[in-house]
C-alpha cells in the first residue's frame, strides 16, 4: 500500500476534563473521500484544525504527508501548503472592496510575504483557470458581498483548489445552500478528486449530497467514534451504539435518513459521560 | 475674507521654506494614509483611529511638559495606544467599548498635562486642530523616516495582512499568523495617526486616514484600485487643504476635511449610479445563464 496521505495514531484531544475523542487511529489513502459526521460539538471541525496544525493533539501523533513535504520542500512563505480549506458559507462577512478574483488570488499566494509583482502574469493565468474550472467567470469580478451563497461557495472551491492541494479539507461547505448549489459545489469537489487524486476530508452533518462519492465515514459522537464504509457505519445498530439511544437509519430512494439522535442527544447534556470513548 | 482666493498671495507663500516643508510632510502623510486607509476600512477600525489619535495627543502633551519633541511624544503615545487597543479589544463585539474606555482616559490625562504646562497656548490648541505650518526640518525628518518605515513594512506584509483582514478563517487555515498581523497593523496605523495628529490635529485625523479610503471603497471593488484612489484622494485633500488655507491664513483642518468630505459625497453618488446599472446587467446575465442552461 502507498504511504497514507493522513495518518493519526492513538490520537486524543481533550479540553480540560472533556475528551472530544481519544484513541483515534486513522489512515487516509491518497485520493480517498472521507466524510466526517456527528452532532455539533463532537470535534469534527477540531479534527480539521489538528490536520492544519492549528491545534495540538493532547496525545498521539498526526502526520499529513502533503504538509510535511511542503514544509520541507518550499521556501519563502508560510506553512502549510499542499492543503486546501473550504469553510462554510457566511463564516466571513466580506467587505465591499473584495471580488471573487481577489479571494481566489489570496488562496494562491495570500500567505506569502512581499507584494508579489514577480510572476503576476502567471498568477493571473492560474486564478483565471481556477475560476473557469468552477464556472464562476460571469460573477468573479463583482463584489463578493453582493453574490449569492452558491456563487460565494463556488469561488471558495476555486480559492481552495487554485494552490493545487494534495489534501482538501472541507468544513460544512454545503451548509445554508439550496439543493441545486449543494449538488454543484460537491460535484466540483468530487471532480477534483477524480481528476487530480486529491484526498478529501468532508465535515458535514448531512451525508446525502455526497453519498455517492464517499469512500469511508468517520462518525463522532460524544468522544465515541466509528470508522468504516457507509454501509458499515450508517446502520441503526452502529449509530444506536454511538448515540447510546435508539436511532433508526432508514434508506429511502438512495438516500439515508437518520431519525432520533439530533433531538434525543445533546452534547451539552450533563447526564452523558464524556469519558466513554471506545477502546 | 477678501484674501480667500488671492492667487498672488498664495503663490508668494508657496515660495517660502516653511510652506514647502509643510507640503512635503503632508505629501508623505497622504501616501501613508491612502495606503493604510482601505485596510482600516476593511478591518472596521475607524473608531480605533480616533482612539489612537486621542492618545497621540496625550503623548504629545506629555512631551511638551517634559520639554521633548512633540513629534516623538505623539508617536510614542499613538503606538502604545494602538498596541493597547489591539491587545485588549480582541473580540470584535467588545472593541467599541474598549476603545471608548481607553480614549476617554487618555484624553483626560492629556488635558491635565496641558494644564500643567505653563505657557504657549497656541501650541496646545495646535495639537487638537493641527499645526502643519510649524513643521520644521527636524520634524520633516521624522515624517520622512516614519513614512518610509510604514510603507516598507506594509510592502512586506501586504498580502498576508489583506488575507487576514478580509478572510481571517481561511487565512488562518493557510498558515497566515493572524494573531501577529493584528498588532503589527495596529502599530503601522499608530505611526500614521501620530503623523496625522501633527497636520490636521487629533480631532480630524479620521479625515485623512478613513474618509479618502471610505470614498475609494465606494467606487471600486478592487483592493488595489481602492488603494490607488485612496492615495489620490488623501493627497488632494491634504495638499489642496494646505494651499487653500494659505491666503486667508485659516486653520488647515477646515479645508482638508471639507475637501475629503466632498470627495466622499461625490463617491457615494457615483456608487449609487454604478450599483443600479450593475444590478440591471447582473439580472440580464442571470437570465441569459438560465436560458442557456435550459437549452442544454
Amino acid at each position: 500500500m502507498t504511504e497514507p496521505a493522513i495518518q493519526l495514531r492513538d490520537a486524543s484531544l481533550s479540553f480540560g476534563p472533556r475528551a472530544l475523542w481519544s484513541g483515534l487511529n486513522l489512515d487516509i489513502a491518497p485520493g480517498e473521500f472521507l466524510a466526517v459526521l456527528g452532532p455539533n460539538g463532537s470535534g469534527k471541525s477540531t479534527l480539521l484544525s489538528v490536520l492544519l496544525g492549528q491545534q495540538r493533539l493532547s496525545s498521539g501523533t498526526v502526520r499529513v504527508a502533503a504538509r510535511d513535504a511542503a514544509v520541507r520542500g518550499v521556501r519563502g512563505g508560510l506553512a502549510p501548503r499542499g492543503m486546501g480549506y473550504i469553510p462554510q458559507q457566511g463564516v466571513v462577512d466580506f467587505p465591499h472592496t473584495l471580488r471573487g478574483i481577489d479571494l481566489v488570488g489570496l488562496g494562491l499566494d495570500g500567505h506569502r510575504w512581499g507584494l508579489g509583482f514577480r510572476g503576476a502574469a502567471e498568477r493571473r493565468r492560474r486564478v483565471a483557470e481556477a475560476i473557469e474550472a468552477v464556472g464562476a467567470e460571469s460573477f468573479a469580478h463583482r463584489p463578493l458581498a453582493l453574490l449569492s451563497g452558491g456563487e460565494q461557495q463556488r469561488l471558495r472551491v476555486a480559492q481552495a483548489l487554485v494552490g493545487e492541494p494534495a489534501v482538501l479539507l472541507c468544513d460544512e461547505p454545503l451548509l445554508s445552500l439550496d439543493h441545486v448549489n449543494q449538488r454543484a459545489v460537491s460535484d466540483l469537489i468530487e471532480r477534483r478528486r477524480t481528476e487530480a487524486g486529491t484526498t478529501v476530508l468532508f465535515v458535514t452533518h448531512e451525508i446525502n449530497p455526497i453519498l455517492s462519492y464517499v469512500d469511508r465515514v468517520l462518525y463522532l459522537v460524544d468522544g465515541r467514534f466509528s470508522i468504516g464504509s457507509t454501509e458499515e457505519v450508517m446502520t441503526s445498530d452502529t449509530l444506536s451504539t454511538l448515540y447510546r439511544t435508539d436511532v433508526d437509519v432508514v434508506r429511502i430512494g438512495g438516500q439515508i435518513h437518520v431519525t432520533g439522535p439530533h433531538s434525543a442527544v445533546c452534547e451539552d447534556d450533563p447526564h452523558h459521560p464524556h469519558s466513554g470513548a471506545r477502546p | 475674507m477678501k484674501d480667500f482666493f488671492n492667487i498672488e498671495l498664495t503663490l508668494r507663500l508657496l515660495g517660502l521654506d516653511f510652506v514647502q516643508n509643510a507640503l512635503l510632510a503632508a505629501a508623505v502623510l497622504g501616501v501613508v494614509a491612502g495606503a493604510l486607509g482601505p485596510l482600516i476600512v476593511m478591518r472596521r477600525m475607524a473608531f480605533a483611529v480616533h482612539g489612537t489619535a486621542e492618545l497621540a495627543f496625550t503623548g504629545a502633551a506629555a512631551a511638551l511638559l517634559l520639554g521633548m519633541s512633540v513629534a516623538y511624544g505623539a508617536l510614542a503615545g499613538a503606538v502604545v495606544a494602538a498596541l493597547l487597543l489591539a491587545l485588549l479589544g480582541g473580540k470584535e463585539r467588545e472593541r467599541d467599548s474598549v476603545i471608548g474606555a481607553v480614549l476617554s482616559f487618555g484624553l483626560g490625562v492629556g488635558v491635565l498635562l496641558l494644564w500643567l504646562y505653563p505657557s504657549r497656548a497656541q501650541n496646545k490648541f495646535g495639537l487638537l486642530v493641527g499645526q502643519i505650518i510649524t513643521v520644521d526640518s527636524a520634524n520633516l525628518m521624522v515624517f520622512l523616516v516614519s513614512g518610509a518605515v510604514v510603507l516598507g513594512v506594509l510592502a512586506v506584509v501586504y498580502r498576508p495582512l489583506l488575507f487576514a483582514s478580509v478572510d481571517p478563517v481561511v487565512a488562518a487555515a493557510r498558515g497566515v499568523p493572524v494573531k501577529l498581523v493584528t498588532p503589527l497593523f495596529a502599530v503601522l496605523m499608530g505611526i500614521a495617526t501620530a503623523l496625522g495628529v501633527q497636520t490636521v490635529g487629533v480631532l480630524l485625523v479620521i479625515a485623512l486616514l478613513v474618509t479618502p479610503a471610505a470614498a475609494a471603497c465606494r467606487v471600486t471593488a478592487s483592493p488595489l484600485r481602492a488603494t490607488v484612489l485612496a492615495v489620490i484622494f488623501a493627497e488632494t485633500a491634504v495638499l489642496g487643504g494646505i494651499v487653500l488655507s494659505l491666503a486667508p491664513g485659516a486653520p488647515v483642518s477646515a479645508f482638508v476635511t471639507t475637501i475629503a468630505f466632498t470627495i466622499y459625497a461625490v463617491c457615494r453618488v457615483i456608487e449609487r449610479r454604478r450599483l443600479s446599472t450593475t444590478r440591471t446587467s447582473a439580472r440580464v446575465t442571470t437570465e441569459t445563464a438560465t436560458a442557456t442552461e435550459a437549452h442544454r
